[in-house]
């Protein structure tokens, strides 16, 4: 990785040689390869890697940022000076500044084992072996139409630079791997289910066929849906789709949208303000995390940072510029991995049995919150639930009220982590949740 | 560290599709040499464009021969150059300014319906020749005959510009944004704060194919996004407008300014007043502009033929139906000039056209790409489109609209009982096959005995498409396209698209309401 600290420290260079007062510059290049294949034969393999240079820009209390994948130096260089000229144009902003230095100090050097070099000695016959291990577990049921099955794996190096003092590279590899199932059903209806998953490291992958048997089950299990209810009643999470609720969350927990008047949490921090069946804590150091990072993208170091604990609003994502206009001591510019803790000792199963009677969300479609008000307003599918039992599909419906309302009739958060994505949320039960259906 | 934005986006399903309207694109424009669009008709020796990308006809032979080395059905190469430049103004000052740079070439080779591609951003000939052979690697036959020599193809202006983005600095631009501000900030005592970003771009495409025929373009795009936080005593809300296509400077008249500022200070100011409909199923009017929303998730997507040749659209078997009343006619065109989704030619050099998807309620034309094209013995829509030279082509919709109908808009709102307008959106999504659709209301109003008596405000919309065309029972005679930025995201690639509608009633969607 010399090369692209070389890379981002002479970006750095060329800015302040062409008039920049400060500058931050970041170099990176991932190279990444896709499979797919629709019922057992192969659709598309694509193959490529992609490099660009960032800068971000401090000229006379001016600020700017730029990027380009256009790396000849002569080039280069006629870019960054006339983003320069162009920084010159814009109106002086005392907030625009490079982070403090001293938040870079303390950086774990921590082993978050997120690189896994085995990534780049995958051949075209193990993605190959997988796609048919996806398509065996895809296509075991008779009203299968369709069956697509992708393999995808990426690495990733980067390294970052700035005048006052920052250096850092970091490096990362993923593979996801995935099947979307289309079935048959009686009329117009071709429901489709799917199952994704993304992992850091090559021996973290699951059998490809329990991959594909999943994405096929979550097919089979939509055949029959019907229009749901209108009503209020109990609504309990799968692992797999709690983070969408976190985005949502999360969006107004930055002191941006608290600056610029669009959050909830205005005047929020040491609030209790959900149920204190909720903790969550960002957690970039995570092992194997799908988003850990040593430091964040201004450099900051990374350390856990409660967001809730026990329902109360412990801190805000917060960056230099909107941390220095809202007079706020910055942490970090936004979420990592977000871990769960569990209220309960639980798992899907046993909350199941708890709530007895209600309605279990497996997938959500469309739908959006304000972040201003917290108001919001989903499209989801699931089934009934009855006496502890999953019972019949139902969708065509919505979930709708207000953000901080339905964390705050949270009553359970159970103990069993959807792990493959970087927010890492269990099962979790609200109770009251109002319903629109037929 | 980028890497599970794509993928998340892609694990929403490969049979998923959404349409946004995104607080803010990676927007545009400045000071590269411009490139005149050509359009004539023979080979021209100084082709600007091979003088951009550092090619010419050996060149593009040599690579075409590398890529088609192992078999080829059709083959391609996707040359583009995107400069974009986006400004934003908070707290009354423009504080930030972005650019950035894009540029490479992708190659593609199709053998039945099987797809090789790589990209490169280094455009010299061995880093070309490499990633030819990468792409080929997915064919195992013998080689194809390449072209030697490559005519450039004459090609219509639906987007010319008077000056392009590439000559308008950014100080011109500073007023404008200015301007916008000041507007909003004034319509009403209670705006708190005012957001405006701007973006402006410029791309410069060549596609060369197997057939020996090159397409240029410049294509402009520019969008203009005003967000505002009003306060009332503790109460705040917030609300935005945005006006977006492929156009110039220009573009952005006094007029222009005024009305997407208005637009959104009344989107925000009435939001105090709003409250949550009814939950549960009911007749949704949809107004006139935007609501195209509808057409674009309920029938839109779902006539992408790739879905179809696959088998899992909900409209696989249903071509030549009756889907609708005989009033409805729609339209997925690229050819309206200025239009967010307009093309010269598609994005493997295939002309661009109006396709009727469902004329007099029946189902007329899928939404074709080669590939699709091929699979059912017809000629291309020029539907295929792609995000970037780093993504392959697929079917895509461009500007979805439909066309008039017989009633009023009155009519239509005196024939509910009790029920809902929907006015503006910020996202909508569909499942290909099962056909449930939804779009998000952020504004709308109640209709209660035939008449508009209340502000509503965030409820999201769902129905499944087919049954939502049947239960179309009333259109009006004011079909107009919306002005807003739409960002249509499918399989993990977004393209910029437009869309339209007249008011129309239809007669039960299920509506995400409160009956607390």
């Amino acid at each position: 990785m010399p090369e692209l600290q070389t890379r981002a420290s002479d970006a750095v260079q060329l800015a302040l040689d062409s008039g920049a007062d400060g500058a931050w510059a970041s170099a990176s290049r991932t190279r990444k390869v896709e499979f797919q294949a629709r019922d057992g034969s192969l659709e598309k393999v694509q193959e490529d890697t992609s490099a660009s240079v960032s800068v971000q820009l401090y000229v006379d209390g001016r600020y700017s940022t730029h990027s380009t994948t256009s790396l000849k130096p002569e080039r280069l260089g006629a870019f960054v000076k006339e983003a320069v000229e162009m920084t010159r144009a814009l109106a002086p902003d005392p907030d625009r500044a490079l982070p403090d230095a001293a938040l870079f100090a303390g950086r774990s050097d921590a082993d978050l084992q997120i690189a896994d070099g085995t990534v780049d000695t995958i051949t075209r016959e193990q993605r190959m072996a997988w796609l048919d291990g996806l398509d065996a577990g895809a296509r075991t049921h008779e009203a299968v139409i369709s069956a697509t099955s992708y393999v995808s794996d990426d690495h990733t190096r980067g390294a970052a630079a700035s005048s006052n003092g920052f250096e850092g590279t970091w490096e990362g590899t993923s593979v996801w791997v995935g099947a979307e199932v289309t079935v048959r059903e009686e009329g117009e209806r071709r429901p489709e289910g799917g199952h994704w998953l993304g992992v850091r490291n090559v021996a973290d992958l699951p059998t490809m066929s329990d991959v594909g048997a999943a994405a096929l089950n979550k097919a089979v299990a939509r055949l029959g849906s019907t229009q749901g209810p209108t009503e209020r009643t109990t609504l309990i999470v799968d692992p797999q789709v709690g983070g969408r609720l976190f985005w949502s969350l999360l969006r107004p927990a930055h002191i941006r949208m608290i600056h610029q008047g669009r959050s909830f949490y205005a005047d929020q921090v040491g609030e209790q303000v959900v149920s204190d069946a909720l903790t969550v804590t960002d957690e970039p150091l995570l092992p194997r995390g799908l988003a850990s990072r040593h430091f964040d993208g201004e450099g900051i170091a990374a350390r856990p940072m409660p967001i809730f604990e026990a329902g109360v609003l412990r801190n805000l994502y917060a960056d230099t510029y909107y941390s220095r206009k809202a007079e706020f001591a910055p942490t970090t510019g936004g979420p990592s991995n977000l871990v769960l803790a569990p209220s309960v000792d639980k798992d899907f199963a046993g909350l199941l049995q708890d709530i007895g009677e209600g309605i279990y969300l497996t997938s959500w479609l469309g739908g959006n919150s304000d972040s201003t008000t917290g108001d919001f307003s989903f499209g989801l599918r699931g089934h009934h639930v009855h006496k502890g039992q999953i019972g019949a599909p139902i969708g065509e419906m919505n979930v709708t009220g207000n953000l901080l309302d339905l964390f705050g009739s949270l009553v359970a958060v159970g103990n069993d982590p959807w792990t493959y994505r970087r927010f890492r949320t269990p099962t979790m039960v609200f109770e009251g949740v109002q319903f629109s259906g037929a | 560290m980028k890497f599970d934005r794509r993928m998340f986006l892609k694990s929403a399903g490969a049979t998923t599709a959404t349409l946004t309207l995104p607080g803010w694109l990676a927007g545009c424009a400045s000071s590269a040499p411009a490139v005149a669009a050509s359009t004539s008709g023979a080979q021209v020796p100084d082709n600007p464009f091979y003088a951009w990308f550092g090619i010419d006809d050996a060149t593009l032979s040599r690579v075409m021969t590398e890529l088609t080395s192992r078999g080829a059905d059709l083959a391609d190469l996707y040359f583009q150059y995107r400069r974009s430049n986006s400004i934003s103004l908070e707290d009354g000052i423009v504080s930030r300014a972005d650019s950035s740079i894009n540029e490479g070439v992708g190659l593609r080779v199709v053998v039945g319906e099987q797809t090789g591609y790589a990209f490169t951003e280094d455009l010299s000939l061995d880093s070309m020749l490499a990633a030819a052979r990468t792409a080929a690697s997915i064919a195992a036959g013998g080689g194809a005959d390449a072209p030697v020599a490559f005519a450039q193809q004459s090609v219509p202006s639906h987007y010319s510009l008077q000056v392009p983005w590439a000559d308008v600095g950014i100080t011109s631009k500073l007023p404008l944004i200015e301007a916008v501000a000041g507007y909003a900030k004034a319509g009403d005592p209670a705006i708190d704060q005012v957001r405006v970003y701007w973006s402006d771009s410029e791309e410069r495409v060549l596609v060369a194919d197997s057939r020996g025929h090159v397409h240029t373009d410049v294509r402009p795009q520019t969008r203009m996004w005003v967000s505002l936080s009003a306060k009332k005593g503790d109460e705040v809300q917030s609300g935005a407008a945005n006006i977006a296509g492929r156009q110039g400077f220009d573009w952005f008249t006094d007029e222009r300014l005024r009305m997407v500022a208005k637009q959104a200070v009344d989107r925000t100011m009435v939001l105090f007043d709003a409250r949550r409909p009814p939950a549960g199923t009911m007749p949704v009017v949809l107004s006139a502009g935007a609501s195209g929303i509808l057409l674009h998730e309920a029938i839109g997507h779902g006539m992408e033929a790739d879905f179809n040749r696959k088998g899992v659209s909900i409209y696989s078997d249903m071509l030549g139906e009756q889907v609708g009343p005989d009033f409805v006619n729609i339209v997925d065109s690229g050819v309206i000039d200025g239009e967010r989704g307009a093309l010269n030619f598609d994005d493997e050099g295939q002309p661009c056209e109006r396709t009727v998807l469902v004329e007099n309620g029946r189902l007329a034309s899928y939404l074709h790409d080669s590939i699709s094209a091929r699979h059912y013995g017809v000629a291309p829509t020029g539907s295929g489109r792609r995000q970037s030279f780093r993504h392959t082509p697929m079917p895509r919709m461009r500007c979805t609209y439909m066309e008039d109908g017989p009633h009023t808009r009155d009519e239509i709102i005196a024939a509910v009982d009790n029920g809902i307008i929907a006015e503006t959106f910020t996202n909508g999504q569909v499942q290909i096959g099962a056909g449930d659709f939804t779009f998000y209301v952020k504004n709308g109003w109640l209709i209660e005995g035939g008449k508009v008596t209340a502000p509503i405000k965030d409820c999201n919309i769902i129905g499944n498409g087919p049954a939502a065309l049947r239960a179309v029972t009333m259109a009006a005679n004011d079909s107009k396209l919306d002005t807003g930025g739409w960002t249509c995201g499918k399989d993990g690639q977004s393209v910029p698209v437009s869309q339209g509608l007249p008011t129309m009633l239809v007669s039960e969607l299920v509506v995400g309401g409160d009956d607390a």
